[in-house]
């Protein structure tokens, strides 16, 4: 049980970090908070593939004298893949906050709410 | 010049490069924007053909990037199965190029046309590119690049509830697309390999690890997400009814067809039919959510009042259709199931497109406003006539050859129970759309329609014309229905193993 606990506890964390960014997502009102909760979420994923990839006293995979064993690259690199779309993610989702703010004038989801549909109110902004 | 084995290659390369592009030569004119993604969906469509002329001849074709051999490199695979769904995907995606002309130039301001171009493009790749890959985690890439243009696409409506349904659909896509990867990562920690093919071989002795079925219940998550099978559903009615009406007919015809391609390719290539019907009976569970999906889509496409949104609820419906013949997978519902990815992916996107015209010329999209239609815009409404038959299955449309399929597959398993629920869907499906035809031609006019001038105004011609073409194949290929069923056969023997 205790080897369970300690002996895996990056995957411990991996489950903590991502629950947490799951919750600010489905939680949160405000449109910022779900959009940090989603790089938390991304994140763990990221923390995950790396732990999985680690070795006790290996080395990084290039050949020296003093290298007994290697850690895995594959799910490196796999992540730098994983960072690049966590970045564009959240790029297309902080523009579409600032459209949201402009069309609505917040980024409150419950006044947001309240507001859709009602097409009294301020004019939509032009398209992008 | 272009060999033939570099032809997987090429389908996915050049809507890649033409999408890059796009916005640089709409600089120099903004039509050029629209005749480049004209050019690169055809060339894609024409490549497709020749793979799965190619596949259905000399068998499955691979294709290792760079030449390096699977499964170390990335390896791309043309079977009867994805060739199937490469040639629909890219066909459908040429009808809606030539209907966007119009229909974009007055949904989206003007300056941004090249780079409404430039996205559609990026779908298309992202599109083709999950379809032709035969390697797992290249299949999540080529999810998040369609999925991110798509969030982009969306946001272009001219409403500004379109932009909180984009953002909706990025934050539960996202979550979808985290749960696939992370999937992917149990998979490769067990297996050590990311070729789906590989894959396939070494996880039958470890169908017991948990590791595996934790795997497996990721990618059901995660897809069902980005399919909206029910109860994943919500993003979807939003994105369809604000998004523009050339996007609305895209999505619905390629990209949740597209989820179901993976859906099926997961479950039955990479882990193998036994493990879905008896280690981990997961079709069992899907059977109930295609048989809910289809009744409540239905329930609630009745009460709907803008049209977008109904046709949105019935694509829930339909999902389920797709789901339902996998999931009692035996080779007739199976075949049916591939046949209705096709068939509604003709149906619904020529009734997005009618939906698109209208909106074009009218601005109505109340279902209350639409009386009298029928004289205004009658090409139109013959088109959405012909999509309403063929989606409640009347004989001789494509509807019915796929509804015939999924029921004989079910007597065929012994599950009788699910030809009433066919049956009932259908009767709920006539009623939403009965109600309409009858309102479009029975009916004075509406007062909306009244205040505009009386004589018949039909969309531009690039419109109607795509519109009715989508629309006659309903028909073409309900009576001429040996041509797909040929090829949809030999992808379902492939898919349960036979």
């Amino acid at each position: 049980m205790i080897e369970l606990i300690i002996g895996k506890y990056n995957y411990w964390i991996y489950i903590a970090l991502m629950m947490i960014g799951f919750y600010a997502m489905i939680a949160k009102e405000n449109l910022i908070k779900k959009i940090i909760g989603m790089n938390i979420f991304q994140t763990a994923v990221i923390l995950f593939y790396i732990s999985m990839s680690k070795v006790r006293g290996g080395t990084a995979p290039i050949e020296w004298e003093h290298a007994v064993r290697y850690e895995n690259p594959l799910p490196h690199v796999l992540m730098l893949t994983a960072i690049v779309v966590s970045v564009s993610t959240t790029a297309v989702a902080l523009a579409l906050v600032i459209r949201i703010y402009k069309a609505f004038g917040s980024i409150e989801e419950d006044k947001i709410l309240e507001m859709k549909g009602d097409r009294t109110g301020k004019p939509p902004e032009s398209v992008l | 010049m272009i060999s033939a084995e570099n032809l997987p290659i090429l389908v996915i390369i050049i809507p890649l490069i033409s999408a890059i592009i796009t916005p640089l030569v709409g600089r120099i004119h903004r039509s050029i924007g629209w005749l480049v993604a004209l050019l690169a969906t055809s060339l894609s469509f024409a490549y497709s053909l020749a793979l799965i002329r190619s596949v259905m001849e000399n068998g499955p074709i691979s294709y290792w990037l760079g030449g390096w051999e699977p499964p170390w490199g990335i390896e791309y695979v043309v079977t009867p199965f994805n060739g199937f769904v490469l040639c629909v995907v890219s066909f459908i995606t040429i009808v809606i190029t030539l209907y966007a002309r119009k229909s974009i130039e007055q949904d989206v301001s003007e300056s941004k046309i090249p780079f409404f171009y430039s996205l559609y493009l990026l779908f298309f790749t992202g599109l083709m590119g999950i379809v032709i890959t035969g390697d797992i985690f290249n299949l999540y890439v080529f999810i998040e690049i369609s999925a991110l243009s798509g969030y982009a696409l969306v946001a272009m409506g001219r409403e500004r509830d379109a932009l909180i349904a984009s953002y909706n659909y990025l934050i539960l896509g996202t979550i979808g697309a985290s749960f696939i990867v992370l999937g992917i990562g149990y998979l490769y920690m067990v297996t050590g390999t990311l070729n789906m093919a590989d894959l396939s071989a070494r996880l039958p002795e470890l169908y017991d690890s948990t590791t595996v079925r934790s795997a497996f219940a990721f990618f059901m998550v995660g897809l069902s997400l980005k399919l909206a099978l029910f109860p994943f559903h919500i993003w979807l009615p939003n994105v369809y009814t604000h998004s523009p009406s050339t996007v609305s007919a895209l999505m619905a015809a390629t990209s949740t067809k597209v989820s179901a391609y993976v859906l099926l390719r997961l479950m039955f290539t990479v882990y193998r039919p036994e493990f879905v019907l008896t280690v981990v009976p997961v079709t069992k569970i899907l059977l109930i959510l295609a048989a809910l999906a289809i009744i409540i889509g239905s329930v609630i496409a009745l009460a709907q009042t803008n049209i977008k949104r109904m046709l949105a609820y019935s694509s829930v419906g339909q999902i389920g259709y797709i789901i339902l013949g996998a999931s009692i997978a035996n080779q007739t519902s199976m075949t049916g199931s591939l046949m209705h990815i096709f068939n509604h992916a003709l149906m619904k996107g020529s009734l997005f497109m009618v939906v698109g015209a209208m909106v074009y010329r009218t601005g109505i999209v109340n279902i209350e406003d639409m009386r009298g239609m029928g004289k205004k815009m009658p090409f139109a409404m013959a088109a959405f006539t012909i999509g309403a038959l063929s989606m409640i299955g009347f004989p001789f449309t494509v509807g019915f050859v796929s509804k015939w399929y999924l029921a004989v597959g079910a007597l065929k398993a012994d599950m009788w129970y699910f030809i009433p629920i066919i049956l009932l869907s259908s009767l709920l499906t006539a009623v939403y759309f009965w109600r309409i035809v009858e309102a479009i031609y029975f009916r004075e006019k509406s007062e909306k329609l009244a205040g505009l001038p009386s004589e018949p105004a039909e969309a531009p011609f690039g419109m109607t014309a795509t519109t009715l073409f989508l629309s006659l194949l309903c028909i073409v290929f309900g009576i001429a229905a040996f041509i797909p069923t040929k090829v949809a056969a030999a992808a379902a023997k492939l898919l349960l193993g036979g």
